[in-house]
């Protein structure tokens, strides 16, 4: 499994197109949603948690459809497929690639996004991290499994959004709430449960993940 | 009787309301080299790719080095080089890269991918993009890709396409020492003259039916080219055949 | 082969006596809720309706495992039939939720869990029968639905309860109480019983006849290629 992750950070290190995809839209993102407040309203500072959720959730679809896009040269794909790995590892290490980099995309958004929202810096942000990495670590668990299908569609550009973001509602809602009750100094505790609720999407959509994969691509 | 290292029995596929193999025998023994001609269309790549258990057949049973394909087939791929039209190497990645990767996919030493880029004679190139290279060199490294494991056994499918006078000599070179090592061969082709310099068994298939099937030996050349003529256009005269 | 004749010519008149009962006693039978008035007859088509729609995603799940599983056209039709049903079902709770809603709480939408549970059900819905479409030849795209069909099943629940929690930390903006005011009168009960079987009878019966549709389709489909490869 080391070996497929390592070939995906390798890929990605020579064109690092889609580092840049994600930085970039995810930015676009912060921005055009600053515009929809105003500077100085009170709004702003309890939009702000969900304006990070939906940039991350924008730029990481675009992300995960391109992640399938290296198996498309040359018929990777069954290259993959030849190889005597069991499909649900080939999901695995599909899905921590696509992890590592939204994540790293986000580590340059996250200043970014305390700046243009003129947000405290508090040390409640080691707890905003944590319920990034939970949420997005459930967003990559179904969205590599449902890039996976969605890049031998037609439409694929329209599918993995449509597919994508119903199924994604309780991270998203979880996320949103965690950020916001975190930047408003709230303990930890407090937001347990919804700690434990984005734990327990992760944890169920990957092994889902990773027992139906075969089926989304074999032929 | 060596072991038989692909048996395959009443093997059909079927997709969207087409039936691509129409119940197909094959046998391949080990050390054997048997080249499967046959017209386009006629389901030899279909064929190939569930010998590879990249398809699961609609019908029938194939069993590879004595065992049912089980358990999502890993084990049995381990043993299994595929060569075909496409080569399975990521543009972005230099060969080296392409094969290291192989390498610790199939649990191969790293020390095969310098010898093997030695044998295909791609040093010079190891360390440039795939997308750079031309289609004779990516054809190479694919080649190397595919002997990478020392697979047991090696499908080809029509890997004489598009070669140089070169490449093909190399590949004829490269297969007949895989052959005898002993590694069984099942190559695809309708190139017959290839075919019979490097295999010593043929079978026809066409439509999707296993028309002839038997070794290579001046005594059955006619009705060997009886068939062929017939089904290269398009007028089967024998009966489907087992093997 | 030969029961399924008898299905049809008992289950479509049932469905139909049923229904006119239950619309019977919907309209003239039941008396008007004391709190809500006239609108609130609504609520005896609409929670049925949202059950139903439920069911049948439940089925759609059980199917696409099974269609994965065994790979057989007959799991993969009975998914399709009761995905298509449900959907229609579940625009028609998405349709009598806000009407029923406007005149009682002033709103035509909230965002309670099981109305937007419900949203986006329909939303997956609607991603399961496009899935279908966008495809590609063959099986590819019933298993891609038969994917989306479990996927979507585990993550229902999970849905519901974050949305839940997300309503009740705030203080609430509308009281949510969906189940009715109170059904003291008995003959509320029986209305709302008799409604539920005739919309279960309703749901069977679209199933059946749409997979009756699909299975003679594929039947068809298989003759015609039979007779297709004889010439060959």
């Amino acid at each position: 499994m080391l070996a497929l992750i390592r070939k995906d950070l390798q890929i990605e290190f020579r064109t690092k197109e889609t580092l840049a995809s994600l930085l970039l839209l995810g930015l676009l993102t912060l921005v055009v949603l600053s515009f929809a407040f105003d500077p100085t309203s009170e709004l702003r500072v309890e939009a702000a948690p969900g304006a990070l959720w939906v940039a991350v959730i924008f730029a990481g679809v675009l992300g995960l459809s391109r992640s399938f896009l290296p198996e498309r040269e040359n018929d990777c794909m069954q290259g993959l497929l030849l190889c005597p790995v069991d499909r649900g590892t080939i999901y695995l290490a599909k899905t921590v690639a696509n992890f590592a980099f939204m994540m790293a995309a986000q580590l340059a958004i996250g200043p970014i996004f305390i700046f243009f929202f003129n947000l405290r810096v508090t040390a409640s942000l080691l707890g905003v991290f944590l319920s990034l990495a939970l949420g997005v670590l459930g967003f990559a668990a179904v969205g590599t499994l449902f890039a996976a299908i969605t890049v031998r569609t037609r439409a694929r550009e329209v599918m993995l959004p449509l597919l994508l973001l119903p199924l994604v509602v309780p991270i998203f809602i979880a996320g949103v709430k965690v950020t916001g009750q975190l930047l408003a100094a709230k303990p930890l505790a407090d937001v347990a449960p919804w700690l434990n609720l984005m734990l327990g999407f992760d944890v169920i959509f990957l092994v889902v993940g990773w027992m139906v994969f075969e089926y989304a691509v074999e032929e | 009787m060596a072991d038989a290292v692909i048996e395959a029995r009443g093997v059909a596929r079927r997709f969207a309301g087409i039936t691509a193999l129409h119940g197909v025998d094959l046998s391949v023994h080990a050390g054997e080299a048997v080249a499967l001609f046959g017209p386009n269309g006629a389901g030899k790549t279909t064929f190939l790719r569930i010998l590879a258990t990249l398809l699961r057949p609609s019908a029938g049973t194939v069993r590879l080095f004595g065992q049912a394909v089980a358990d999502g087939g890993a084990a049995a791929r381990r043993r299994i080089g595929l060569l075909s039209h496409q080569s399975f190497l990521y543009p972005d990645l230099t060969p080296t890269q392409n094969l290291e990767f192989y390498a610790r996919m199939f649990g191969a030493p790293l020390a095969r991918v310098r010898e093997l880029l030695v044998q295909v004679d791609l040093l010079g190139w190891a360390h440039r993009p795939v997308r750079t290279l031309s289609r004779g060199l990516e054809q190479r490294c694919a080649l190397a890709r595919a002997l990478l494991h020392e697979p047991d056994l090696l499908l080809l499918d029509e890997p004489f396409t598009g070669l140089d006078v070169d490449a093909a000599a190399m590949l004829t070179g490269m297969l007949r020492a895989a052959h005898a090592r002993g590694t069984a061969i099942l190559m695809t082709t309708h190139d017959i003259g290839r075919g019979f310099a490097v295999c010593s068994r043929a079978a026809i298939l066409v439509r999707g039916r296993m028309m002839w099937n038997g070794p290579i030996a001046e005594a059955q050349r006619d009705a060997f080219d009886e068939t062929w003529t017939a089904a290269v256009r398009g007028r089967e005269r024998a009966r489907p055949v087992r093997g | 082969m030969s029961n399924r004749r008898f299905v049809d010519p008992i289950l479509a008149p049932l469905t139909g006596a049923v229904m006119l009962v239950a619309i019977y006693m919907v309209f003239l039978y039941v008396p008007n809720d004391k709190a809500q008035g006239l609108v609130q007859r609504i609520f005896y088509f609409h929670v049925p309706l949202a059950i139903m729609t439920f069911l049948a995603f439940g089925v759609v799940a059980v199917a696409s495992a099974g269609f994965l599983w065994q790979g057989t056209r007959f799991w993969d039709r009975l998914a399709h039939s009761s995905a298509e049903v449900g959907m229609v079902f579940c625009t028609l709770v998405l349709i009598t939720g806000p009407i029923w809603a406007r005149p009682i709480w002033g709103t035509w939408w909230t965002w309670d869990a099981r109305l937007t549970t419900t949203l986006i059900l329909w939303l997956i819905y609607a991603a399961y029968l496009m899935m279908r479409t966008v495809s590609g030849p063959g099986d590819q795209g019933a298993r891609y639905a038969a994917v989306l069909g479990i996927v979507g099943a585990v993550d229902i629940p999970i849905i519901n309860r974050s949305v839940y929690w997300w309503r009740t930390i705030h203080p609430a903006v509308l009281v949510t109480r969906e189940g009715g005011s109170g059904l003291s009168d008995p003959r509320m009960q029986w209305t709302l019983g008799i409604c539920f079987a005739a919309f279960f009878l309703l749901f069977l019966w679209l199933v059946w006849v749409r997979n009756e549709n699909a299975r003679l389709r594929d039947a068809v489909e298989e003759m015609r290629h039979e007779m297709l490869t004889q010439h060959a």
